[in-house]
């Protein structure tokens, strides 16, 4: 099939418009780079500040310690994220519970919800990982399993949220259809209901997520050393800041997967709306 | 006699949408319900279908009071099927998960079974090959159909349609319509809602003209279209055969 020449030149300016911007990118990326790297290099205290962050040797040193107390992150960032989404998704389906009987359950879900996303993080976790061991009860669970029900409670106050926002996004319309073939209220939410909320709202959960991951270190201020407490460690026996910059930077490459999976679910969800 | 709907009152803050409204469908009966947008056909529909509450009067089906407070509306929408304007398939499931929910969850049928049953209502209606499909890869008329399939296939005693064309495409009317005339030749009992004035004509043993939330007028086809007794109902058709839809 042969094409018009108004279609031939239509092609061929698209094309010179192509190259003319990946040329503008190009140009503009270096001179940004290299105003950066001037800016940097060329500071007064950049020879200071290179040798107490950017020091290979302490690095190296380190990074054992460091990742070890990474692997306590990892651990308790999967127990706390399934604790999290589980008790979240259980205060809001309480929460949308209708009828008088229900009328505690749904006060205190609410209740819930205010109180534990008002309260500091850092808070919750004193009076957990302080303040519970201290009734000096039977069987009393270790600091680091309190610290990661604090973690649970918390987050789940917001998760509790984003799951809410995510059914009442369900349209009545579904749950008529739903309830005109005879199914329950329960059966409609289990069948119906949840798994359109679910999905809609996994790119907010996942993100929450990555957040958490961040958090978790917080148990370090009770006891247990996580990565973060294990950089501090290493900073105060060298007076050098660079295991802190290896911590940074072991966060990063662990939340890269997590924020990928996020982006792509968000992809995938904005692809079936459309 | 299935249905009968006595003195039904429905209100919306202060519009009293159905007012008294009185309506019985006899078995095997086809009863087309027309009005102007807003006289109350969903409504009604609705309001038989235990989806919205009545504030007064009585809706019987088979002879068990419906509208009793003590009645499981679940158990009653089990005998009744309602396909909606919309659709409403369920965009997670494929077409034979959305018609299986009910048998499976509701009326206690094995998977297999349900399957079955699907299966071969979908060929009946030619969409054997869209079993396996979201709902969001077929046309509105497909759509619409496996809707119908999906009430269908409980068997319901009373089939409700609430204007189950107006959201279709000029082109995919027709397949919805002929499948709705099918229903009546097997002797399915349907109230339906309806714009299509020459469907409801062909395909009504009664039609209903609803104004002021109330039957206005009632009779054969022939007679409520060709020879109506009421202005109000002179008036909605003439209308309606100005915008060239009758």
């Amino acid at each position: 099939m042969s094409l018009s020449p108004a279609q031939l030149d239509r092609i061929a300016y698209r094309r010179r418009q192509t190259v003319i911007s990946v040329l503008i990118a190009a140009a503009s990326t270096l001179v940004v780079g290299v105003l950066l790297a001037v800016g940097l290099t060329g500071a007064p205290g950049w020879d200071r500040v290179r040798e107490s962050f950017f020091d290979l040797s302490v690095a190296r040193d380190a990074l054992p310690d460091v990742a070890a107390g990474l692997w306590l992150n990892v651990r308790l960032l999967v127990f706390c994220a399934l604790g999290a989404l589980a008790l979240g998704l259980l205060i809001a389906l309480l929460r949308t519970l209708r009828g008088p009987v229900f009328f505690p359950v749904r006060a205190l879900a609410t209740g819930y919800t205010y109180t534990f996303r008002g309260l500091p993080l850092i808070i919750v976790l004193y009076v957990l990982t302080l303040g519970v061991p201290g009734l000096r009860l039977e069987g009393m669970p270790s600091v680091l399993v309190l610290g990661g029900i604090a973690l649970v409670i918390t987050y789940a106050g917001y998760l509790a949220e984003v799951f809410r926002a995510g059914i009442e996004s369900v349209h009545p319309s579904q749950l008529a259809a739903a309830r005109s073939l005879g199914l329950t209220y329960r059966q409609t939410m289990r069948h119906v209901v949840l798994p359109q909320a679910v999905r809609r709202v996994a790119p907010p959960l996942l993100n929450d997520t990555v957040a958490l991951q961040k958090d978790v270190g917080l148990v370090s201020l009770a006891g247990p050393i996580d990565a973060v407490r294990a950089a501090q460690i290493s900073t105060a026996e060298t007076f050098n800041y660079t295991p802190y910059i290896v911590a940074g930077v072991l966060f990063v490459l662990l939340a890269m997967p997590l924020i990928a999976v996020t982006d792509w679910v968000t992809l995938r969800a904005a692809r079936r709306q459309s | 006699m299935i249905l009968s709907v006595q003195g039904v009152r429905k209100v919306f803050g202060s519009h009293r949408v159905l007012d008294g409204l009185d309506l019985s469908v006899d078995e095997h009966q086809v009863v087309a319900l027309i009005g102007a947008s807003g006289s109350g056909k969903s409504t009604l529909l609705r309001c038989v279908n235990l989806l919205e509450d009545i504030d007064d009067g009585m809706i019987w089906l088979d002879g068990e009071h419906i509208t009793d407070p003590r009645v499981n509306p679940d158990k009653v929408r089990q005998r009744i099927g309602i396909v909606f304007q919309s659709y409403n398939l369920f965009p997670h499931m494929t077409v034979l998960e959305n018609i299986t929910l009910a048998p499976v969850r509701v009326h206690r049928r094995s998977a297999k079974e349900a399957a079955d049953a699907a299966r071969e209502w979908l060929t009946r209606v030619g969409l054997a090959e869209k079993a396996d499909a979201y709902p969001d890869r077929l046309s509105g008329g497909q759509q619409q159909r496996v809707a119908i399939v999906r009430a269908l296939i409980n068997s319901p005693r009373l089939l409700l349609l609430d204007e189950v064309t107006s959201a279709l495409d000029p082109e995919l009317v027709g397949e919805v319509l002929s499948m709705i005339r099918d229903l009546k030749g097997e002797g399915m009992t349907m109230v339906l809602a309806t714009h299509e004035m020459g469907f409801a004509r062909q395909v009504a043993d009664t039609v209903c003209f609803l104004d002021g939330g109330k039957v206005l007028e009632q009779g054969p086809p022939e007679q409520v279209f060709g020879d109506p007794s009421e202005p109000r109902t002179r008036q909605f058709l003439s209308r309606i055969i100005e915008a060239g839809r009758l």
